[in-house]
C-alpha cells in the first residue's frame, strides 16, 4: 500500500517554455496547439513556435523527420516563443537529439522510454543510449513509457492497437497540462468535435489525455506542479490566432469594410496555403476563392476580379512571387487595387519551405521588369497580420495599386492571443466608382488616366458603367486619355506619375521606444523580428544599458521622419533574417552607415543572442 | 454601383448580361484608336465580323469585356469600343476567369493568337476548358509569329523554315480543336476568316454557349505566312476541302456533296471517301451536343489523308457541363448563413479577460 499523496503548492512561475518534439506523424503539432489553446483559455499571454520539415513523413525515426512545437506562456506580456526550453517532451531519440543542444542546464526532459529502442538509438546515430550515458547530465529527466501506458489505457476501449498508440500525444498532452495546472474542458471539447464522425477516436483521444494527467497526479516522480497566474493583459475579448489566419480574417473584413466582394486566386504552397483553406470556408462574407492552376493564373484572377470591382488578392511565398512579377507589372501598369501576399520562407529557389526567413524584401521592392514601384508593408506579430491585411486594402484601394504584404513563416503558423477589434472601429475602406465621364476637354468622353489631384489615383470604372467603356493595358498610356502612347516625353512623365503615386501614400511617421531617452543606440527591425528586438531590448535595458528601438510597418515608402530618426542615434542596429536587404536600402536612400545584424539559419533570433549583439555594439566592441 | 449580385445560372451564354435599350450599329463598337495591323491582314476581316456580329446580341456595350493576351491580335481589344483589357502574354484566360466568376453580368471575351494560346499560354487554355469558365475564346491562328516577326509557331507545319528554324522546323504542331477536345472543352468550333457568314454563325453560337468557348479562326498572315490557308480558300478548290458541321446532319461535302465521312474500321477514326462508295446510310451524323466527344475528336482529325487537305469547319461540339463559375456561385449562395463579421472574428474558443482581472504590475 502506498501512503497518501499529500499534495504539495505549487511552484510559482512567471513563465515557461515547453517544447513538443517528435516524429513527424507523432501529433506533436496537435498536442502543441492545444496547449497553446488551453494556456490562452486560462488568461496566459503566449506565444508559440511550431516546426516542422517540408516531406509530410520524412523517413521515421530520423533525425531529419523530427517535428515540434514550442509554446511559451507567461504571467506577462511576453514578445517570443522563447530561446531554449525549459521542458522538451522527446518522444523518441531522435527528437531528443535534434532539441538536446537547445535545453539550458536544469532544464527538464520528459522521455518516451518506449521508443529508445536499439533500432530507434541507431536511427538517430545513438551510439550509446543517452538515458544511460552522460548526454542529459545536468538535466532533470523523466522516463515514462508512453506509449505502453496509452495502450494500456485504452485496452479495453475498443480501438485498434495502431489508434490507441496514435493517442499517445494526448498522454504527453495530459501530463504537461497536469504540471502546468492546466485547464482540461478546451482540450477534450475540442477532441469530441474534431473526431465527431468517430466517437470511439475522440473518446480513446480523451482517455489518454485524462490518463496522462492521471499519471502524474499519481506517480511520484512528478512530485512538482507550477504555477503560471493569468497575464495582465488589457480588457476584451481574446482569440488564439495564427498570422495566416489573421491575414485571411483581416482580408475577409477588409472586404466588409470596402462593401466589395473578395477574390482570393491562389495557388497551394508552403507556408502561404491555410490563408486559401481560411479564405475558403467564409464564402457568406462574399469571399471568393479560387484555386489556380500556378501562380500566374493566380494573381490573374485576382487582377481580372480588381477590374470588375472587386477586392483582389493572391497569396503566395517566394517562388511564386516570383512567377506572378509579370503580372504584378501589369498591375502597375494597369494600376488597379490588388492585394499580394508573400508568406517568405528560407530561399532562393526551393530553399527551406517550412523555415522562416526574411527573405524577399528586395524581391519585392525591385522583382518586376522597368520601373514598377508598389508599396510594401509587413506585419510584425501573428495578430498584426489582421492589421496588416486591412493596411493591405486601404493602400490598394485608395491609390489603385497593388500592395505588397510580406508575412513569414514564423508569423504565419506561429500564434498568440489577439484582442479581437469590433468590426465597427475598423477601418472605413468604402470607396467610389467613376460612374461620369471625365476628360477635362469637356467633351463627354471618359479618360482612365486622370489623376485624382491629392493621391494621383486613376479613377476605377468598372465594366457596366455605361460611357465608361475603356481600355487599359500593359503598353505605355497617354497621360490623362489613356490610349497607347510611345511618345517619349509622354513615358516619362508616366513613369515618374507612376513613382510619385507611391512615394506620395500616406503612411504615418514610426515612433521611437527610448524609455530613458538617453540612448545613442537605434534598433530597427521590420516583419517577425518585432518579437525578438522586443525581447532582446528589455535584457539590454536590464542590464542597465541604453537602447532605443524602432520598427517599421512600412517598407516603402518609408515614414517621412525615418531619415530623421535614423539621424538622431550614433548608431543604428538592423536584425534581419537576410542578409542585410532592409539595411542595404537604408543606407542607399538615407546614406547612413547602418549595422546589419543578420541571420539565416531559418530560425527567428534568440532574445538572449540578440541581445549580446546589441549590448556588443552599445559598448562599441564590435559592429 | 453596388457590389454584383451572385444569381443563380441561366442556361444562356448571356443569360445574365442586361439588354441594351435601343438597337445599335457597328458603328457603335468601334473604338476612336486607330487599327494598326498590317495592310491585307486577316485580323481586320475578324474585327469587321466582331463589329458587326457585336449589335445582333443586342447586349449593353458597357456589359462587354474583351481581353487579350500579347501578339499582333491582341490588340484587338484597343479597337473595339466596349470595355478592355491587353493583358500579359499567355495570361488572358487568367483575367478573363476571375473577372467572369466575379461578375455573371458580363460577356466576357478572349482573344488570343496561335504562340499566346497555345505556347505560352498553353497552361491557362487547358485549364480554362476544363474548368468550363463562361467566356469565349476567339484563338486567331495564322500559323506565325506575328508580332515578333516570323518565327515558326505552335501550329506551324513540318519542316516550316522561318528567321528560327533555317533548315526546317522539326517541332510537331498542335491541333488547336485536337487540343481544346483533350482538354474537356464543351465549345469548340472553327472558322475562316474569309468567310463573313461561317464566321458570325460560329461566333453567334459561341456566344450562346454557357460555358468556355473556343473559336478557331484560320488568319492569314500577309507579311510573315502569307497563304498559309490557300488551299481550303481557293475558290476552285476550297469546295473540295472544306467539310462544313451541321448539326443532324450527315458529314458531306463537295461541289454536288459527293463526298462524305465515314467510320474507318481500320483505324477505329473517321476517313473521307466517295459517297457513291460507301452510300449514304455509311456517312456520318455530325451530333455537336453529344456527351462523348469522341465523334468530335475524330472529325477534328480529319486533315489529310487519299483525298488531300481537308478542313472540317463550324461547330465541333457544343455540349453542356454545368460552368465553373455558376457552381461556385451556387456554393456562395448556399453557405448564406447568420453569422457576422463579429462572430466570425471571435472564433469558437474565445475568452475574455474582464477589467478586475489585471494582475498588478
Amino acid at each position: 500500500m502506498t501512503s497518501p499523496t499529500v499534495p504539495r503548492p505549487p511552484v510559482r512561475l512567471e513563465r515557461v517554455v515547453i517544447r513538443f518534439a517528435g516524429d513527424s506523424g507523432d501529433g506533436m503539432q496537435l498536442a502543441g496547439d492545444r496547449l497553446s489553446a488551453d494556456s490562452a483559455a486560462f488568461g496566459n499571454d503566449l506565444a508559440t513556435r511550431p516546426d516542422f520539415p517540408a516531406e509530410i513523413r520524412a523517413p521515421q525515426g530520423t533525425v531529419p523527420g523530427v517535428s515540434s512545437f514550442q509554446v511559451h506562456f507567461a504571467d506577462y506580456d511576453i514578445l517570443t516563443p522563447g530561446d531554449r526550453p525549459d521542458v522538451l517532451v522527446a518522444m523518441n531519440p531522435a527528437a531528443l537529439k535534434a532539441n538536446a543542444a537547445d535545453m539550458p542546464p536544469g532544464a527538464t526532459v520528459i522521455v518516451n522510454t518506449d521508443e529508445f529502442t536499439r533500432r530507434n538509438l541507431q536511427r538517430a546515430d545513438y551510439a550509446t543510449s543517452p538515458l544511460e550515458d552522460e548526454t542529459l547530465s545536468g538535466h532533470v529527466v523523466h522516463q515514462v513509457p508512453m506509449s505502453s501506458l496509452t495502450r494500456g489505457a485504452l485496452a479495453d476501449s475498443g480501438v485498434s492497437r495502431k489508434d490507441a498508440e496514435r493517442a499517445k500525444n494526448m498522454f504527453a498532452l495530459g501530463l504537461i497540462a497536469w504540471m502546468y495546472g492546466r485547464p482540461t474542458d478546451g482540450t477534450e471539447t475540442f477532441l469530441r468535435r474534431k473526431f465527431a464522425a468517430r466517437p470511439e477516436i475522440a473518446e480513446a483521444n480523451v482517455t489518454a489525455f485524462r490518463a496522462g494527467w492521471n499519471y502524474g497526479e499519481t506517480t511520484e516522480a512528478f512530485a512538482t506542479t507550477y504555477e503560471i497566474a493569468p497575464a495582465s493583459l488589457p480588457p476584451g475579448t481574446y482569440r488564439q490566432i495564427t498570422g495566416n489566419t489573421a491575414l485571411a480574417l483581416g482580408l475577409t473584413a477588409a472586404g466588409q469594410r470596402a462593401g466589395l466582394p473578395v477574390l482570393l486566386g491562389s495557388y497551394p504552397i508552403t507556408p502561404a496555403s491555410d490563408i486559401l483553406h481560411e479564405l475558403a470556408r467564409h464564402k457568406e462574407f462574399g469571399v471568393l476563392t479560387l484555386q489556380a492552376e500556378d501562380e500566374i493564373a493566380g494573381i490573374g484572377a485576382a487582377l481580372g476580379a480588381a477590374f470588375g470591382g472587386a477586392l483582389g488578392v493572391t497569396s503566395t511565398s517566394g517562388p511564386g512571387l516570383a512567377l506572378k512579377s509579370e503580372i504584378l507589372g501589369l498591375a502597375v501598369m494597369t494600376e488597379l487595387p490588388l492585394v499580394v501576399i508573400d508568406v517568405q520562407r528560407g530561399g532562393p529557389s526551393t530553399g527551406l519551405p517550412t523555415k522562416t526567413e526574411q527573405s524577399d524584401l528586395l524581391q519585392a521592392m525591385h522583382g518586376r521588369n522597368g520601373e514598377a514601384p508598389l508599396p510594401v508593408i509587413a506585419p510584425r506579430s501573428p495578430g498584426d497580420c489582421f492589421d496588416a491585411a486591412l493596411e493591405a486594402a486601404r493602400i490598394a484601394l485608395a491609390y489603385r495599386t497593388p500592395v505588397l504584404l510580406l508575412s513569414d513563416g514564423a508569423l504565419a503558423n506561429g500564434s498568440e492571443p489577439w484582442l479581437v477589434p469590433e468590426p465597427d472601429d475598423l477601418p472605413d475602406l468604402r470607396v467610389e466608382f467613376a460612374t461620369e465621364p471625365n476628360s477635362p476637354d469637356g467633351s463627354g468622353a471618359f479618360w482612365p488616366y486622370v489623376r485624382d489631384e491629392s493621391t494621383l489615383a486613376r479613377p476605377w470604372a468598372i465594366p457596366g458603367t455605361p460611357g465608361l467603356e475603356h481600355r487599359i493595358g500593359g503598353l505605355e498610356k497617354s497621360d490623362g486619355p489613356g490610349g497607347i502612347s510611345y511618345d517619349s516625353a509622354n513615358h516619362e512623365r508616366m513613369v515618374r506619375l507612376r513613382q510619385a503615386k507611391i512615394d506620395g501614400i500616406d503612411v504615418p511617421d514610426i515612433e521611437v521606444d527610448d524609455p530613458d531617452g538617453r540612448a545613442d543606440v537605434l534598433v530597427l527591425g521590420w516583419g517577425s523580428t518585432y518579437g525578438p528586438i522586443g525581447a532582446a531590448c528589455r535584457r539590454v535595458r536590464a542590464r542597465g544599458l541604453p537602447v532605443a528601438r524602432t520598427h517599421l510597418r512600412h517598407l516603402r515608402p518609408f515614414p517621412g521622419n525615418l531619415g530623421a530618426v535614423l539621424q538622431a542615434y550614433r548608431q543604428v542596429v538592423v536584425p534581419e533574417m537576410n542578409l542585410g536587404q532592409l539595411a542595404g536600402l537604408l543606407r542607399a536612400a538615407y546614406g547612413v552607415d547602418v549595422v546589419s545584424h543578420s541571420k539565416v539559419t531559418g530560425q527567428p533570433f534568440g532574445a538572449e543572442e540578440l541581445a549580446d549583439a546589441l549590448v556588443s555594439v552599445i559598448k562599441g566592441e564590435s559592429a | 454601383m453596388s457590389t454584383t449580385e451572385l444569381g443563380m445560372p441561366g442556361s444562356h451564354g448571356l443569360a445574365d448580361v442586361p439588354l441594351a435599350e435601343g438597337p445599335q450599329t457597328a458603328k457603335d463598337y468601334r473604338s476612336d484608336q486607330e487599327v494598326r495591323w498590317c495592310p491585307g491582314c486577316g485580323d481586320y476581316a475578324v474585327l469587321a465580323a466582331v463589329q458587326s456580329f457585336l449589335p445582333d446580341l443586342g447586349l449593353r456595350r458597357e456589359n462587354i469585356v474583351f481581353i487579350s493576351g500579347i501578339g499582333c491580335s491582341s490588340r484587338f481589344p484597343y479597337y473595339l469600343d466596349t470595355y478592355g483589357i491587353h493583358s500579359v502574354h499567355g495570361r488572358a484566360p487568367t483575367l478573363a476567369t476571375g473577372l467572369a466568376v466575379t461578375r455573371p453580368d458580363l460577356s466576357v471575351w478572349v482573344v488570343t493568337g496561335d504562340g499566346d494560346a497555345l505556347s505560352i499560354g498553353g497552361n491557362h487554355l487547358i485549364h480554362a476548358l476544363r474548368r468550363n469558365v463562361n467566356l469565349k475564346i476567339l484563338l486567331f491562328n495564322n500559323r506565325i509569329y506575328g508580332l515578333t516577326k516570323g518565327q515558326y509557331s505552335p501550329t506551324s507545319e513540318p519542316g516550316k523554315v522561318t528567321k528560327s528554324t533555317p533548315l526546317g522546323s522539326v517541332d510537331h504542331p498542335f491541333n488547336p480543336v485536337s487540343l481544346a477536345l483533350g482538354a474537356e472543352a464543351t465549345f469548340v468550333a472553327r472558322a475562316l476568316d474569309s468567310d463573313r457568314a461561317q464566321l458570325t454563325e460560329v461566333l453567334r453560337a459561341a456566344a450562346d454557349h454557357r460555358g468556355t468557348a473556343l473559336v478557331e479562326i484560320y488568319q492569314n498572315c500577309p507579311v510573315f505566312n502569307d497563304g498559309a490557308f490557300d488551299a481550303v480558300k481557293d475558290p476552285r478548290e476550297r469546295v473540295q476541302r472544306i467539310i462544313p458541321l451541321r448539326d443532324g446532319e450527315p458529314v458531306r461535302f463537295g461541289a454536288e456533296g459527293e463526298y462524305g465521312v465515314t467510320r474507318d474500321p481500320r483505324t477505329g477514326g473517321l476517313r473521307v471517301a466517295p459517297v457513291a462508295e460507301t452510300g449514304e446510310d455509311a456517312l456520318v451524323v455530325h451530333d455537336a451536343a453529344a456527351g462523348d466527344p469522341t465523334q468530335a475528336f475524330a472529325l477534328s482529325r480529319l486533315d489529310s489523308g487519299d483525298h488531300g487537305p481537308v478542313v472540317p469547319v463550324g461547330v465541333f461540339r457544343a455540349a453542356r457541363r454545368p460552368t465553373y463559375d455558376d457552381l461556385v456561385r451556387q456554393q456562395a449562395g448556399r453557405s448564406g448563413g447568420d453569422s457576422t463579421l463579429r462572430d466570425l472574428l471571435r472564433g469558437r474558443d474565445a475568452w475574455t479577460v474582464e477589467p478586475h482581472r489585471r494582475n498588478t504590475p
